[in-house]
């Protein structure tokens, strides 16, 4: 297994630290209160190849692994979680499923302006009354002719306003058959496609999550993805890459806090010595930066996995639950590093704190990673 | 046109900056280098700029070690088409210049471009110098550089206001903040990079002229006093006695 950084990848970081300095850093507290998602920011990030990082370059893309990938995630996330997400999901979900599933037709008319974020791809499981039950989605499409006709809506969906097309899963069965569900690409302007309310969020709040609404909504048989039946199997395959997406995201907020309660603790003098000559603030300290080692290592060993084609679900879920929970810890003892000052918004750490929350909660909740893990290991 | 842009590494601004070996050498354990920025940000970008609308080749050069080639991949992955490094560790601005001047000569090229300084020593003195190893006329600290044909303008910062001169190439110019954006790489300028040719080249004899005697840090900043606003005479007091600037 790979651990130390290669060449690429500290170059990617260093291109990934400039763009974030000069083009993100500047605007974070702007688009996070007035919870603005700056369409203009990831154009510039596709003419940098960073939203078609796992595209193969036939397609437009990057064509680089999933190691770099957790290199572009982590890297922007230590900047802006909020970034970070639409990135991750921008890559891992909707580009990802038409990649790895959609037929040749449908990856040369998709990929090359999704890779190059002409296109902002948005995707689409999650309904109101169904998150991680998935099998219990209402929204269905109903075969008419060359149609499908589709009725129902989806809910938390990254990109649903600004997206310029989805990937959507959508019931075509019986409730609760895992083959009774099929993906569908949807193009924005499509009628009877709209989308709805955005929500007012936490954290991540410059990144776009809203409903995505369907009426009468017909889609041609050419935009089902693989086959009918295969949308859920497809959809489990995707979040299977998906938690090193988010776990990466997550292991970029644990760094960012991380880092900025280093810094401070050296510059924060109290009883006449930097605070983080007290034992109680560097063993918090060694405490942190040991569990941000732990979520590299195991998000670094689903991505050889997934690497070398092998099953990784439990791995991937392993590393995403672990992640998640340490950025949510880290970014907590962060803000208490910065005591009263950490609870203001004249400093960074309040963000990662609100930010780091929805890691344990996208994609699959903590507890959804367990139900993974323990089935895998109680086989 | 034929461009040559001498690339130099810099300790990343964030480095801390300590000396060893008696405070002769600059302490290298566990610096993160960067490409120096004015070579980067003004020099290549600038150089890049004139290639995609007059065409030709930009080629990089950097007299350094193996563990140099990062640096030289970064200025492949903004755009560079080939790079060159003389495999020596250059002791002073007179032995990199010998050296770049002697690869220079030999390669025919219409400007060569060096950033105005580098950030860590700030000599400024291989620009210079390379012009005079070559027989070349030489404009430092230039803000603007445009070419038409053979006869390039420029400008520059003085004090007070901007000079304007006018030369034809060959010649050899410094680049100062101002002569172009910093550029940042995407993921297929750093993989094409990987690809694109790196010549190594071995040194010619050249002498040393400077030993370095030692380095010292600057003086720790001493901390601010505070003085009660009622209490001026104090504040007076101080000014004159201690701070001596009245």
């Amino acid at each position: 297994m790979k651990v130390i950084e290669n060449d690429n990848q500290l170059m990617i970081k260093q291109m990934v630290r400039d763009f974030a300095e000069k083009e993100i850093r500047p605007n974070i507290m702007k688009w996070d209160e007035s919870q603005e998602f700056p369409v203009p920011v990831f154009k510039k990030l596709g003419e940098l190849g960073l939203m078609g990082v796992l595209v193969p370059a036939e397609y437009g893309g990057s064509g680089l692994s999933y190691f770099e990938y957790i290199t572009v995630i982590s890297e922007i996330s230590q900047v802006c979680g909020s970034i970070g997400l639409s990135v991750a999901a921008h890559n891992s979900l909707c580009t990802g499923h038409i990649m790895y599933h959609a037929s040749e037709a449908q990856k040369r008319k998709y990929l090359p302006k999704l890779a190059t974020a002409e296109w902002i791809g948005a995707w689409g499981l999650t309904e109101t009354g169904t998150g991680s039950d998935a099998g219990g989605m209402n929204t269905t499409a109903v075969k008419d002719g060359d149609y499908y006709v589709i009725n129902g809506s989806k809910n938390f969906i990254t990109h649903a306003i600004s997206g310029d097309v989805a990937v959507v899963i959508v019931r075509t069965g019986e409730k609760g058959d895992s083959h009774g569900m099929s993906a569908f690409i949807i193009e924005k302007g499509t009628p009877g496609f709209a989308s709805g309310k955005k929500e007012n969020k936490l954290g991540m709040r410059a990144s776009e999550t809203a409903e995505l609404i369907f009426t009468n909504c017909r889609v041609h048989k050419d935009q089902l993805i693989g086959k009918e039946g295969e949308g859920f199997i497809q959809a489990m395959q995707i979040l299977d890459g998906g938690r090193i997406s988010i776990g990466s995201l997550a292991l970029g907020i644990a760094q960012g806090a991380y880092k900025a309660a280093i810094k401070y603790s050296k510059e924060r003098q109290q009883f006449g010595k930097p605070i983080s000559q007290f034992q109680g603030i560097a063993f918090k300290l060694a405490d942190m930066a040991t569990k941000i080692k732990a979520s590299e290592l195991l998000l670094l060993n689903a991505a050889d996995l997934k690497e070398r084609g092998m099953k990784m679900s439990k791995e991937s879920a392993m590393a995403k639950y672990y992640a998640s929970e340490v950025a949510v810890s880290v970014s907590n003892d962060a803000v208490q590093i910065f005591g009263g000052y950490g609870y203001t918004k004249d400093f960074p750490v309040e963000k990662f704190y609100r930010d780091s929350k929805l890691c344990t909660i996208g994609e699959g909740t903590s507890e959804i990673q367990k139900l993974v893990i323990s089935r895998e290991i109680l086989k | 046109m034929k461009f040559l842009v001498c690339i130099s590494k810099a300790p990343d601004t964030t480095t801390k900056i300590d000396f060893v070996e008696n405070n002769t050498k600059f302490n290298e354990a566990g610096v993160q280098y960067i490409v120096n920025p004015y070579d980067e940000w003004y020099a290549l970008v600038r150089a890049l700029e004139l290639k995609e609308t007059l065409g030709g080749t930009v080629t990089t050069i950097t007299v350094g070690t193996p563990e140099d080639e990062a640096v030289i991949r970064k200025a492949l992955a903004i755009g560079a088409d080939e790079s060159v490094r003389i495999n020596a560790n250059p002791k002073d601005a007179y032995y990199t210049a010998f050296q770049i001047a002697e690869y220079a000569k030999k390669g025919g090229f219409d400007i060569v471009f060096a950033g105005k300084e580098t950030i860590n020593y700030n000599g400024s003195q291989v620009g210079g110098m390379i012009a005079e190893f070559m027989q070349l006329p030489y404009v430092s600290l230039a803000t603007k550089l445009d070419l038409a044909a053979n006869t390039a303008t420029i400008e520059k910062e003085m004090t007070g206001g901007i000079e304007i001169v006018e030369l034809n190439t060959p010649f050899v110019i410094s680049a100062a903040k101002g002569m172009a954006e910093q550029r940042i790489p995407n993921m297929r300028g750093i993989m094409a990079a990987r690809t694109k040719p790196l010549q190594i080249v071995e040194p010619v004899a050249c002498d040393e002229l400077v030993s370095f005697v030692s380095y010292d840090l600057p003086k720790a900043k001493s901390a601010c006093k505070f003085i009660d606003p009622a209490n001026v005479a104090e504040l007076v007091h101080l000014l004159h006695t201690e701070a001596k600037v009245i």
